[in-house]
């Protein structure tokens, strides 16, 4: 039996590509694609706010509901704050990365990669509210800024307007700085691997054909850096996108998408409403996806 | 003589056998398993206080081990029932009713439960856990939201809402902007409708869970007013403890569980010590009933569980522990650690003071329609982005 198979596999090589590829393409079928699309059938939906039921007939209205103006501001905070981690991540991320690819050796590398990957080790939750008591007012911030009379500085720094608060931990600045430390592993981890991947020689060459290092940075590394650096903004945009936890522990309670669904799947019962929120951050990636695929950040695959 | 002795030995034989089957066909009966979601707090093994353990008891009784997953809020609740894998849930008022109408909790046979008939009248037929005559879960505890406040700050406990509500300078001189908290949920709005039954009466509210169009615009304006003073709603009932602790936070609504932790610190009485009160304007409180879900895959554990909650001991040793009234009345007297006063302290007095959550819907009995819950839903979370 094992014979007459094996001959058969042999003759018709698509038919074993077919039955390889089944079981796994099913399952995104049927369970990935398939429940998105049953989430996206619910925005279509619309609540009956005096009963409470959702009524099951094709709507637009509550899309209309999205563009209200305290939903649209959530859907802008949210924007900005995942553009912001985006580019303060890559800031701080690229010189971390660019040591580790080209000047750290052997043991030093290793202890780059273990030190990169160690906070990625510890509980979620455990880091937001670590993070949340550093920054709290009795925090040790605070302590330090008390401690060597620069209080003045954080001060300032917490009376700005929309993005101060009377706390660290309770402003716009306290979950921009979590975000920034949660993501910075992955986006340090794909720049890392796009500067491995450059050649000494190239650099090497632009030294002899008169470039200083400025330009060579400029002109060589910068460009062939940028696919990592792309491919790294792709998990901290979409991933300060979607989360609901970082503001809820710190931050001003001023809602971001994934809080608006949170909300409004639970006692509430807006399914429609929270589907509605959920389709805005899928679209957006769609953009950023087509775009960060332009610019060749998959080219490497 | 043989055949005396067979018989006897067949006898002895056949009935060691029919007591040992029946006694595995009754741990056949529980199913080893019980998964429970719960307010932090209420279902405790011992873990933060050795002298608080109602579970260990009752797995080495019934043999059904207890997992417990802790829910910070009703919306936590409802997803985790929705989800499924869960056998039972403490919910309050205003998750009970959302969980009744989308079918997920089914009604409890209460002639299956020996303590029922210990349980607070008042409670047993409460409109937040019976719909049409059907009892859809036990009553577990209750309890109000108290204003905790800074004691250092307020020499005499504040005697009105007004101090989370508006902008005025505190007795230490400077104003509370920042420094007051209010519970993130939509059903805070009730506080302010509450706190407008005492300031604005010509408004005519009678039931802050009621409100028609003018009533709620005017409840929605006063939790506007105090978003400005807010620097974080509380969701979680540990990250207010540390709040209160650590930034600046001097009076919010709050639970008794949290005013107990904070008062059991001694370091934090020292710096910030924390009492409670309820203002004259009275309060909003929460009800809570164990429910059992439709599709409970340990039924038999379940119900075992919802007597054991109902026991006296438990009961008292629960409200000891979080704060809250127990539902049966006998549990106040008698418990070690609830001792005698305690109910009082916990103020069972308030019961009728006590505005209990509930989920409000749009058929009602005030003038007009009134506004229902996805309205609070959406216009709660607008409030919060000003």
């Amino acid at each position: 039996m094992f014979n007459t198979l094996s001959n058969l596999f042999y003759r018709r090589p698509k038919l074993l590509t077919v039955l390889l590829l089944a079981p796994p393409l099913s399952w995104i079928v049927l369970v990935y694609v398939g429940s998105l699309i049953a989430l996206l059938i619910q925005s279509f939906y619309h609540l009956d706010d005096f009963s409470g039921t959702i009524i099951h007939e094709f709507t637009l209205s509550t899309y209309g509901e999205l563009f209200s103006t305290s939903n649209l501001q959530i859907i802008l905070r949210t924007i900005s704050m995942a553009a912001l981690v985006t580019i303060a991540a890559s800031v701080v991320a690229f010189p971390i990365a660019y040591y580790a690819a080209r000047f750290a050796h052997g043991k030093a590398k290793a202890m780059f990669y273990l030190a990169v990957m160690m906070p990625l080790w510890s509980s979620y939750l455990v880091k937001i509210y670590a993070w949340k008591l550093i920054l709290a007012k009795e925090g040790i911030i605070s302590w330090i800024a008390n401690t060597m009379h620069i209080s003045w500085i954080l001060n300032a720094v917490l009376s700005l307007p929309v993005v101060g608060g009377s706390s660290l931990s309770f402003s716009y600045i306290g979950t921009f700085l979590v975000f920034l430390y949660i993501w910075m592993p992955y986006m340090i981890l794909p720049i890392q691997a796009a500067l491995e991947r450059v050649p000494q020689d190239y650099v090497e060459a632009a030294s002899d054909l008169g470039a200083t290092p400025k330009q060579a940075f400029r002109d060589i590394i910068l460009p062939l850096a940028l696919p990592g650096i792309i491919a790294g903004s792709i998990f901290t945009f979409s991933l300060t996108l979607g989360d609901y936890i970082v503001p809820q522990i710190v931050g001003n309670s001023r809602a971001m998408i994934g809080q608006a669904v949170y909300t409004l799947q639970g006692t509430a019962g807006d399914i429609p409403l929270a589907a509605a929120f959920t389709v805005v951050p899928m679209i957006i990636m769609i953009f950023y996806l087509t775009m960060a695929k332009r610019l060749g950040a998959f080219n490497a695959l | 003589m043989k055949a005396i002795h067979t018989a006897t030995l067949a006898l002895l034989m056949g009935t060691a056998f029919w007591v040992a089957a029946s006694a595995s066909l009754q741990a056949a009966d529980m199913e080893k398993e019980l998964n429970i979601v719960a307010w932090p707090g209420y279902v405790e093994r011992g873990e933060s206080d050795k002298n608080y353990d109602w579970v260990t008891g009752f797995e080495k009784e019934t043999g059904c081990k207890v997992n417990v997953k802790n829910a910070a809020t009703s919306d936590e609740m409802v997803t985790l029932m929705n989800q499924g894998g869960f056998d039972l849930v403490t919910a309050s008022g205003d998750a009970s009713l959302r969980l009744i109408a989308g079918k997920k909790v089914q009604p409890i046979d209460v002639s299956k439960i020996a303590n029922w008939a210990n349980v607070d009248k008042r409670l047993q037929d409460a409109p937040w856990n019976t719909v049409d005559g059907k009892h859809y879960g036990t009553p577990y505890q209750w309890g109000p939201n108290v204003l905790a406040y800074n004691s250092k700050i307020f020499k005499d406990p504040p005697k009105s809402w007004s101090v989370v509500f508006e902008e005025q300078n505190l007795p230490d001189g400077k104003s509370n902007k920042g420094r007051v908290q209010a519970y993130y949920g939509p059903i805070a709005i009730a506080d302010a409708a509450l706190y407008l039954m005492k300031k604005k009466p010509e408004l005519g509210i009678k039931n802050p869970y009621e409100l028609n169009k003018d009533q709620y615009a005017a409840a929605l304006d006063v939790v506007t007013k105090q978003r400005a003073l807010v620097g974080r709603y509380w969701g979680d009932a540990n990250v207010q403890v540390d709040d209160f602790k650590n930034e600046g936070v001097v009076a919010s609504s709050s639970w008794p569980f949290q005013v107990n932790l904070l008062q059991a610190d001694k370091a934090v009485m020292e710096k910030t010590p924390v009492a409670s009160t309820i203002p004259e304007e009275g309060a909003t409180g929460w009800a809570d009933t164990t429910m059992m879900h439709a599709d409970a895959a340990h039924p038999n554990c379940a119900y075992a569980w919802l007597n054991h909650s109902l026991d006296a001991k438990v009961q008292g040793d629960v409200a000891a522990w979080f704060g809250s009234v127990p539902a049966v009345p006998s549990a106040c007297k008698g418990n070690e650690l609830l001792t005698d006063g305690g109910c009082d302290t916990n103020g069972a007095a308030n019961f009728d003071k006590i505005w209990f959550w509930r989920t409000p819907i749009g058929k009602c009995e005030a003038e007009g329609t009134c506004i229902p819950y996805s309205q609070w839903a959406k216009d709660y979370l607008a409030v919060q982005g000003k």
